[in-house]
């Protein structure tokens, strides 16, 4: 399982990828996080707010960072 | 509505502290705690308000309204400057949504509209204008800034900039992929109101009682009028200074509303203080180096440069009117 942080480094880009870690780690669930910083790699998405959350090539979250609870069901949804 | 408030703090300042009324430290003080309370509770119900109303305009809703009214481009400016009052901007969105939106054909002026309006009519500079300034100052704010974006977006999109775009933009189309995220239900709504509201509080609540600080200490020490030779509405100079300024104080929009109200009662006048604050929203610095990934310098110049006019007229016009 792949998860992708889309975002160009602004503050709460980078809440959502510790937030993801977090959930990460609680769940120990392995999956690949990685943040996407690239603009055209962000827009390839079709992605107009940043931060978003893609799960394995889709993109499940945007604009907001979601609460921890939510993190962790999307995190589970994915496997 | 805000009797009760300006009781505590007559009571707070003069009999809890003791301060004697008339005094500077008095006036300060007063000043002080009754805009402190005053502009936290307008900003708290009216951020939660207007969040709550935008949760239903998301970027990717906006979109699809401008591209269907690609047709009749004047209307497409005046609803695009329309639609950036109740849309969130942050500025780090501002490149995926200015690719979002040439990418769905939509015009490059009718995107301009909405830029420009997005960040300089925004709920936190409207609320403040309204408790510091009254209807009238926040009214005029809101209708000069949509005039702005509506102008400067029909004259951009006249000067057939489009090949000033970074070439890249153009080429993205063929991997958009769909996006189905479903609506979400009236509880998930309220939830993320409550917490874009407490957030950006969080965020600016320390400018703003910094700036009601440096207003209340001017409230005391500083005699009305005092600023007037320098800043009066017969400086020719003042409105441009007053929009140099303005560019690199973007993220303290939040402090320097409450300071300009003071300003103002100090002598600077009212088309300055209006240019000033546009100044301080529509152009910030950080936006101008977000927003050249996708411009290229030719035309951020001219973006730049026709925002900047309009704020200039706009602080000559209502320098002379009020």
């Amino acid at each position: 399982m792949h998860i992708k942080i889309l975002g160009q480094g602004c503050a709460k880009c980078e809440q959502l990828y510790k937030e993801v870690v977090k959930a990460d780690q609680a769940l120990q669930s392995g999956v690949e996080i990685t943040k996407v910083q690239d603009m055209k790699e962000i827009v390839s998405y079709g992605v107009m707010r940043t931060p978003a959350l893609v799960i394995n090539g889709e993109v499940k979250v945007v604009g907001k960072v979601p609460s921890a609870e939510e993190i962790r069901n999307l995190i589970k949804g994915g496997r | 509505m805000f009797n009760w408030a300006q009781w505590l703090a007559d009571w707070l300042v003069y009999s809890v502290f003791g301060v004697q009324a008339g005094s500077k430290l008095g006036d300060a003080l007063n000043f002080f705690i009754f805009d402190t309370i005053k502009i936290f509770i307008l900003l708290l119900i009216l951020i939660y308000i207007i969040t709550f109303i935008r949760s239903f305009f998301p970027p990717e809703k906006i979109r699809e309204i401008l591209a269907r009214k690609k047709g009749n481009m004047f209307l497409g400016h005046v609803l695009a400057a329309l639609l950036g009052i109740v849309t969130p901007f942050c500025s780090c969105s501002a490149v995926p949504l200015f690719i979002g939106f040439v990418e769905a054909g939509i015009p490059l002026g009718i995107t301009f509209s909405y830029l420009i309006a997005a960040p300089m009519v925004n709920e936190v500079a409207l609320v403040l204008l309204y408790g510091m300034f009254g209807l009238k100052i926040a009214a005029i704010y809101l209708v000069a800034g949509e005039v702005i974006a509506i102008v400067s977006g029909i004259l951009i999109g006249r000067l057939n900039l489009e090949k000033h775009v970074e070439s890249y933009v153009y080429g993205l189309g063929g991997k958009n992929v769909d996006i189905n995220i479903p609506e979400p239900t009236m509880q998930e709504r309220l939830s993320d109101t409550w917490i874009f509201t407490r957030d950006l509080l969080k965020k600016i609540w320390l400018y703003v009682v910094i700036g009601i600080g440096i207003g209340g200490f001017m409230h005391g020490w500083v005699p009305a009028g005092a600023l007037a030779k320098y800043a009066g509405a017969n400086n020719p100079f003042a409105v441009f200074v007053a929009v140099v300024i303005g560019i690199p104080l973007y993220s303290n929009a939040a402090g320097v509303i409450p300071l300009v109200s003071e300003l103002t009662r100090a002598g600077v006048a009212m088309g300055t203080a209006l240019a000033f604050m546009m100044s301080v929203t529509a152009l910030s610095l950080p936006e101008m180096i977000i927003l050249r990934q996708v411009l290229r310098p030719k035309l951020l110049a001219v973006f730049v440069g026709i925002v900047g006019g309009g704020i200039l007229f706009t602080g000559y016009l209502f320098n002379y009117l009020l």
